[in-house]
């Protein structure tokens, strides 16, 4: 039997308090070498506060972690050098080059010549920085900003990678071409911690973890949690549209209803049998013409929606 | 009235050397929703800014419900509501401050707008939470109570720019629940998005690519002028696979979707059997390669990718 591979990053009862909020809230995972981890949740869930934990940058109230077998509230000197972290506002210098930036951030980390400029020229080539190798970054666009900011990250090449909506404001051509990256990284045995809001995104993860309001609610493959989700799904393609999404929200069987593109999407109970018919009588009685009735397959969207929901509103911060 | 919301004709725009919008002709029915989508640096914002007055176009026009934007800034102003990526939004006052400031703003009497604040509050499920300060806000939140200020002085024109980037799934719906219904209200909607799910819930959308708006029409009709086809397979060396499609002959555009690999080929280029045979030729291993349904995000895609190599 081949070793179970080891464990970039362990998390215990990991709990952040600022004074009675309760910001993180008891975590525990675990993160393979090599793995990309995904971190899930509404707005305010607490991701964020366990990646400035897990980053050294905020002591935890309680609890503990381990990155690459250092204690990040105790050896947060030695942690730096083997992580790489992108915040949401990664600091770039608005009135530096691109290039300037990166040899800012390696200075920082004592990355010295000649070695630094190849390193520089390799993240060029991979991050297709060409283009805006001398431009300032402050006149850059988000997307290109936020591949600068990738590269400054990853400069010195560090073992665990932490990426916070590293592809907020990112549009979907550069999107794939950052997810590639990830994927090679990991490839070459870069463990990374990523948080996005985009379940496409989502799905290219190896293993996600869903948090809500501080607490772990859900940790498993894409492939198991879609597999999980409780209900049946439909698909409606209806007229008019916005009535049949109406009808179907306030009919008693159907736990979670929403417009997918042009088409009605809802989840039932399941009862064993096919609830297409009770779904053409809730629309006859809205006076909604079906156009089409189909069975839908779980997305990660439908699961994130079941085990969140409503109670967004009351968690967010 | 007019059946037009927007119009705007040859309108041009520059930032020193960058050409940000190049003669852009664009149309928007009363009561639309319309979809502004292409890569980051298209236009997008430019537009908006042109069409709020906030810019001063360098040649061109555009008028919102028949008024010209230049002529009459301020008559357009009052009928246009306009939600930038950053919101300016005051951070120590609540939410019922912030949308108290925004109608005064407007000049909208308090008795007037306390009716049209409880309509948006209740819409946005943020009755509960006016007390809060606006820093105290989820990012999702936030955005919701920008909504409600930009939609308090009842305006005839909604300008969205990219309202749902980094929010939260759950959020996501709430927002675009809100926009759905506003044609109802005779609001017209001009809205940017870089995502293809968003894109499709649109009535028509508009691709911009380098300040050129490349076609316009409903997603289907985007779909449908696809001359490219998507296929579907499954490697197990993922980036040796990515690296042969894109020098594969025929292939136009290569992503990766779950863990899966789509690319899009040419009506001349290789089927799924073909793939398989080059990619096992160039030594790499790939299974399960099958036609797929096309997808709005695929067309995008492309149409990026295209101009992105005339450019």
């Amino acid at each position: 039997m081949a070793d179970a591979p080891r464990a970039a990053v362990v998390v215990e009862d990991l709990t952040k308090r600022f004074r009675d909020f309760v910001a993180v809230d008891h975590l525990s995972f675990t993160i393979a070498e090599g793995e990309v981890f995904g971190f899930l949740g509404p707005n305010g869930a607490g991701k964020s506060t366990t990646i400035r934990m897990l980053c050294g940058l905020l002591l935890p109230s309680e609890g503990r972690a381990q990155v690459a077998g250092l204690d990040v509230a105790r050896e947060t000197e030695a942690l730096r050098r083997q992580i790489g972290y992108m915040p949401q506002l990664f600091s770039l210098y608005p009135d530096l080059t691109s290039v300037e930036n990166l040899e800012f951030y390696a200075g920082l980390y004592g990355l010295r010549q000649p070695s630094l400029g190849t390193r520089i020229e390799e993240l060029v080539v991979r991050l297709d920085l060409e283009a805006v190798r001398g431009q300032l970054t402050g006149t850059l666009s988000t997307g290109w900003r936020q591949r600068v900011a990738l590269a400054c990250a990853i400069i010195h090449e560090p073992p665990i990678l932490f990426l916070d909506e590293p592809t907020s404001g990112v549009d979907p051509a550069v999107r794939q071409q950052f997810w590639n990256l990830i994927g090679d990284l990991a490839a070459e045995g870069t463990t990374v911690l990523v948080t996005t809001h985009l379940m496409e995104e989502a799905e290219r993860c190896a293993r996600l973890a869903m948090i809500d309001r501080g607490r772990l609610i859900a940790l498993d493959t894409p492939q198991a949690l879609r597999d999980g989700l409780q209900g049946l799904l439909y698909e409606i393609d209806a007229d008019p549209l916005l009535p049949a999404l109406e009808a179907l929200a306030s009919a008693p069987f159907v736990m979670d209803a929403a417009l997918s593109g042009a088409t009605v999407r809802v989840r039932v109970a399941e009862m064993g049998i096919s609830r297409e018919a009770a779904i053409r009588d809730a629309l006859a009685a809205a006076q909604v013409n079906v156009v089409d009735i189909r069975a839908g397959e779980p997305s990660l969207e439908d699961v994130f929606i079941s085990l969140v929901g409503d109670r967004e509103e009351a968690s967010a911060r | 009235m007019h059946d037009l919301a927007i119009r705007t004709e040859d309108l041009t725009k520059s930032f020193g050397e960058i050409r940000a919008l190049a003669g852009l002709d664009l149309e928007v029915a009363r009561g639309e929703i319309f979809g502004l989508v292409g890569p980051d640096g298209a236009g997008k914002t430019t537009t908006m800014r042109l069409l709020s007055g906030l810019l001063r176009p360098d040649a061109g026009r555009a008028e919102v419900a028949g008024l010209d934007v230049v002529e009459r800034t301020e008559d357009v102003r009052r009928l246009l509501g306009y939600l930038p990526q950053t919101f300016a939004m005051l951070h120590e006052l609540t939410v019922a401050e912030n949308i108290e400031y925004f109608a005064d703003l407007y000049c909208i009497p308090r008795g007037q707008f306390a009716q049209r604040s409880d309509e948006l509050l209740s819409a946005t499920g943020l009755t509960e939470f006016t007390g809060r300060r606006a820093d105290a806000l989820s990012g999702g939140m936030g955005q919701k109570l920008a909504l409600i200020c930009s939609l308090i002085h009842r305006p005839q024109v909604l300008l969205l720019d990219e309202p749902t980037r980094g929010v939260d799934p759950v959020s996501r719906r709430d927002l675009w629940r809100i926009v759905y219904g506003l044609p109802a209200e005779d609001v017209t909607v001009l809205i940017s998005t870089p995502y293809a799910d968003e894109a499709e819930r649109c009535n028509r959308l508009g691709v911009l690519v380098d300040g050129i708006l490349q076609t316009v029409g409903t997603p289907q009709d985007l779909v449908a002028r696809q001359t490219s086809r998507p296929i579907e397979l499954q490697a197990t060396e993922q980036r040796l696979a990515r690296n042969a499609l894109e020098k594969l002959g025929g292939v136009e555009t290569v992503a990766v979707v779950g863990q899966a690999l789509r690319i899009t080929v040419r009506r001349d280029g290789p089927g799924p059997e073909e793939v398989l045979k080059a990619l096992d030729g160039a030594g790499v291993e790939a299974t399960e390669a099958h036609w797929a349904q096309p997808r709005l995000a695929d067309a995008l895609l492309a149409i990026a990718e295209r101009c992105g190599k005339d450019g």
